[in-house]
């Protein structure tokens, strides 16, 4: 007999998609169970009660979780997540729910042991509920009380050599994508800028000095699956400036039909024949490619490298070997002033260890923006009101048309006066004695 | 429920006291094959959905087994993955972006007996633990965010709606029938955790009445100028209000007409609720991307301006969305992701073949980019 009927919450155990609600209930029943005599260290029901507030939520259509409330570890000013039940009474097992972020580490990669070693961790002095993992890449662990928070942090740094993440305005843990791990288009090793840039930035990272939040996100080609274009303060996204390599065998094999189009990611229908003229040359952007002969021919120069060509033949194009990066700056979700896309800022610097010249440029916009920035001001909201020439001068880079779609359609161009020959400063009794008044 | 201490002393807090050690590193983890071809991947080749091989200059192989996580997850759950990847991956598994789990084996002829395992794992009311899936022309997991779950702002439940809708897109999971692949993302408000604002479907959470205002605790409560500060269109200014005892309290005033529903006022002040049964409910948007190929990444736009809540299964929200990958499907051409068909198209036409209305909350009035959202040309379709 379950503490809480959940006749809505129920209805989501059927179907194929793997159910959270069965996975609540089968670690309650896990719980309540103890098999491993565990001295758990919040109530042993907390699942229980998980399900019965959230059907509450499903019963009143709004949620039953207070706003925040300040709790941490000592010395951190991120990492943990204050969260209270405003039904307490009715759900005592989660009156204090509190979140932790957990730094994940790059490529999301893990031994079991060590998963393990998280989930003792987790059941013991939590609710045994977590996200594998949070949008922003951390281990999220949903649910413990505030006692617990610095013996948990003992535990995670003393017996598993393991940090919290970001939370508040800090920098937020970085993330990147599988990389060259396991991907042949990374153009640099998205796993080792992470991992150098997390650690450079510690103090940033757990005490909060900012406006505001700032996300550092690295993708590793223009195909950009960990979506830094869209979500990050600064995106690192893999490029390069030399030529793709060229296959010509291969490309011969994929005409033939040996093998298979855009690494058979359209096996599910009949799309006919592979047709190169067609599903590459004429869709290039750049109109940059064609046959001559058996020869497929790139005009490297014109190419934007948007990954097309690449994609649909891995195995007879690969990605130039001159590689590095550029940064794009100031995207954000739509909270406050609408949705941006991270902008050009650098369009190519080399990613090598120790990344002087790419903290540099870091380092430089954080300085105008602690500076400058407004509370709960992101970046590009900041370069929106300052405009982009504020954020070249800062970075002292130069201005490059690959920085912009195209150039202003007004000449409402802000002269500054050590530009204009001869300065603002003018003798109106001399302009009158030519021009009358 | 004996408290256990960890060695932990509240008294002396710096006593041993290890910060700003980071994450564990990453090579710790990588599976031998991965460490030993890391930088020498040649090309790889989705064998069948869910299963792609990586080829290195080495000549060695990686196979990966995808499957879906509902990334709510138990630590009972997790072990589940562990006794998998011990039992087939010597010990080693990671996790996607977007909530999947991949196992990872360096032989062929280990896959099958894997992804048997996995289809074979369901849970006792029914669902897969782990179905296989997620690749290439198809749809892959939900990124979302908290929801009602854990979170004090959304507008709508997160884990909910997200399994309501891959139940209804299950087969496009297990499939790559799509002209492209097709990405499905929750934010269960406009703080958009998920970042759903450049997905080609997203289904964002969001609100429609304006805070309530608790008077009698707002000035304990919160930093009054803060909240103030909060509001992207100025609708909050400061105000002495009377309180049904006579006593007076410093308070806020909301110019409702000018509130458009964002709840950073209460982000920043806990007196000002939005949430509410009736007001609160789905914005369906379509069209966006995050990559770089063929066109830029694109913002997705808003095709249905409000669904409501419907709890447990979200009917109208999931039909909604299988109409509009069912027309997607049939109608755009091979590699074209769905934002580039409804550009290819016109709008006009988007909304004509998906049977959505067109009503005047999808007309862009907030702020400068409204006006690059109008048409400025003659060209259109009837």
């Amino acid at each position: 007999m379950p503490k809480h009927e959940t006749p809505m919450l129920d209805q989501l155990e059927s179907g194929p998609w793997p159910s959270f609600v069965s996975d609540i209930k089968q670690e309650a029943e896990s719980r309540a169970k103890n098999e491993r005599n565990i001295e758990y260290q919040i109530p042993q029901d907390v699942c229980e009660d998980i399900l019965g507030v959230l059907e509450l939520s499903y019963k009143h259509k709004r949620t039953h979780w207070k706003h925040g409330g300040i709790v941490g570890v000592f010395g951190y000013g991120g990492g943990v997540i204050g969260r209270y039940c405003d039904q307490p009474e009715m759900f005592p097992g989660v009156a204090h729910f509190h979140t932790l972020r957990v730094n994940q580490p790059g490529g999301k990669f893990y031994t079991t042991e060590y998963l393990r070693q998280l989930c003792d961790l987790w059941e013991f002095r939590g609710s045994g509920i977590t996200n594998m993992h949070g949008s922003t890449g951390d281990i999220v662990f949903l649910g413990t009380t505030t006692p617990q928070l610095e013996e948990i942090f003992y535990e995670m740094t003393h017996k598993l050599n393991q940090d919290l993440g970001g939370s508040g305005s800090n920098l937020r843990t970085p993330s990147d994508c599988v990389g060259e791990a396991r991907c042949e288009f990374a153009c640099y090793d998205t796993q080792a800028l992470c991992y150098d840039l997390t650690m450079t930035y510690q103090d940033e990272l757990h005490r909060p000095a900012f406006p505001y939040k700032f996300k550092f996100k690295f993708d590793g080609c223009p195909n950009c699956c960990v979506a830094s274009i869209a979500r990050a303060d600064m995106s690192f996204i893999g490029t390069w400036r030399d030529d793709i390599r060229i296959d010509q065998e291969a490309v011969q094999a994929y005409i033939g039909g040996e093998l298979a189009p855009n690494a058979g990611a359209h096996k599910g229908r009949d799309w006919g024949k592979f047709d190169i003229q067609k599903e590459v040359i004429d869709l290039c952007p750049t109109q940059c490619m064609w046959m001559e002969g058996k020869e497929l021919k790139i005009d490297n120069k014109e190419c934007n490298r948007c990954m097309h060509c690449i994609n649909v033949m891995p195995r007879a194009l690969r990605i130039g070997n001159d590689r590095g990066l550029s940064i794009l700056v100031g995207a954000k979700a739509p909270i406050l002033d609408g949705a941006q896309m991270g902008s050009m800022l650098v369009p190519f610097i080399k990613a090598e260890a120790p990344y002087d010249e790419i903290k540099e440029i870091i380092e430089k916009i954080w300085d105008w923006w602690m500076e400058e920035g407004k509370n709960r001001e992101r970046l590009g909201e900041l370069m929106k009101r300052q405009g982009f020439q504020k954020l070249l001068e800062v970075t002292e880079l130069k201005p490059d048309p690959r920085m912009v779609q195209e150039p202003r359609s007004n000449p409402y161009i802000f002269w500054k006066e050590e530009e204009v020959e001869g300065g603002w400063d003018r003798d109106i009794n001399e302009f009158r004695k030519y021009h009358q008044r | 429920m004996a408290f256990i201490s960890s060695g932990y002393n509240p008294d002396k807090p710096l006593e041993d006291r290890i910060t700003d050690i980071g994450p564990r590193k990453y090579d710790e983890f990588y599976p031998p094959v991965i460490a030993k071809n890391k930088g020498k991947w040649l090309y790889h080749e989705i064998l069948e959905p869910g299963v792609y091989v990586h080829v290195s200059e080495t000549g060695d192989e990686v196979y990966t087994v995808r499957v879906g996580g509902a990334r709510l997850m138990s630590v009972t759950h997790i072990r589940e993955i562990c006794d998998i990847a011990d039992q087939y991956c010597d010990g080693y598994v990671r996790f996607t972006t977007r909530n999947n789990i991949e196992f990872m084996v360096d032989k062929k002829e280990k896959v099958k007996p894997l992804v048997d395992d996995l289809m074979s794992r369901k849970f006792p009311a029914g669902s897969y633990k782990f179905p296989v899936g997620g690749t290439g022309a198809g749809i892959t997991n939900i990124v979302h965010t908290q929801g009602w779950i854990h979170c004090h702002t959304p507008a709508t439940d997160a884990s909910g709606p997200v399994k309501a809708t891959m139940d209804v897109l299950f087969d496009d999971f297990r499939d790559m029938r799509l002209p492209a692949h097709l990405r499905v993302s929750l934010a269960c408000c406009l703080n958009m955790c998920g970042a759903v604002h450049c997905s080609d479907i997203a289904i964002l959470g969001y609100h429609r009445k304006p805070p309530m205002l608790d008077h009698e605790y707002l000035d304990k409560m919160c930093e009054i100028p803060l909240a103030i500060a909060a509001c992207p269109t100025a609708a909050i200014k400061p105000a002495k209000v009377e309180l049904p005892d006579g006593k007076k309290v410093n308070s806020v005033a909301v110019n409702n007409d000018r509130c458009m529903f964002c709840g950073n006022c209460y982000t920043m002040c806990p007196s000002m609720p939005l949430a509410d049964d009736v007001g609160d409910g789905i914005v369906i948007m379509a069209g966006g991307k995050v990559s770089n190929r063929l066109s830029a990444p694109k913002f997705s736009k808003v095709v249905v301006a409000f669904i409501p809540n419907e709890p447990p299964r979200w009917p109208q929200t999931t039909a909604t969305i299988k109409k509009i990958v069912e027309v997607y499907a049939k109608d755009a051409k091979k590699y074209e992701r769905l934002g580039e068909w409804a550009e290819r198209i016109g709008w006009e036409r988007f909304f004509e073949k998906c049977e959505l209305e067109f009503t005047h909350h999808l007309i862009d009035d907030f702020r400068d980019p409204a006006y690059f959202t109008w048409r400025q040309t003659t060209q259109f379709k009837f």
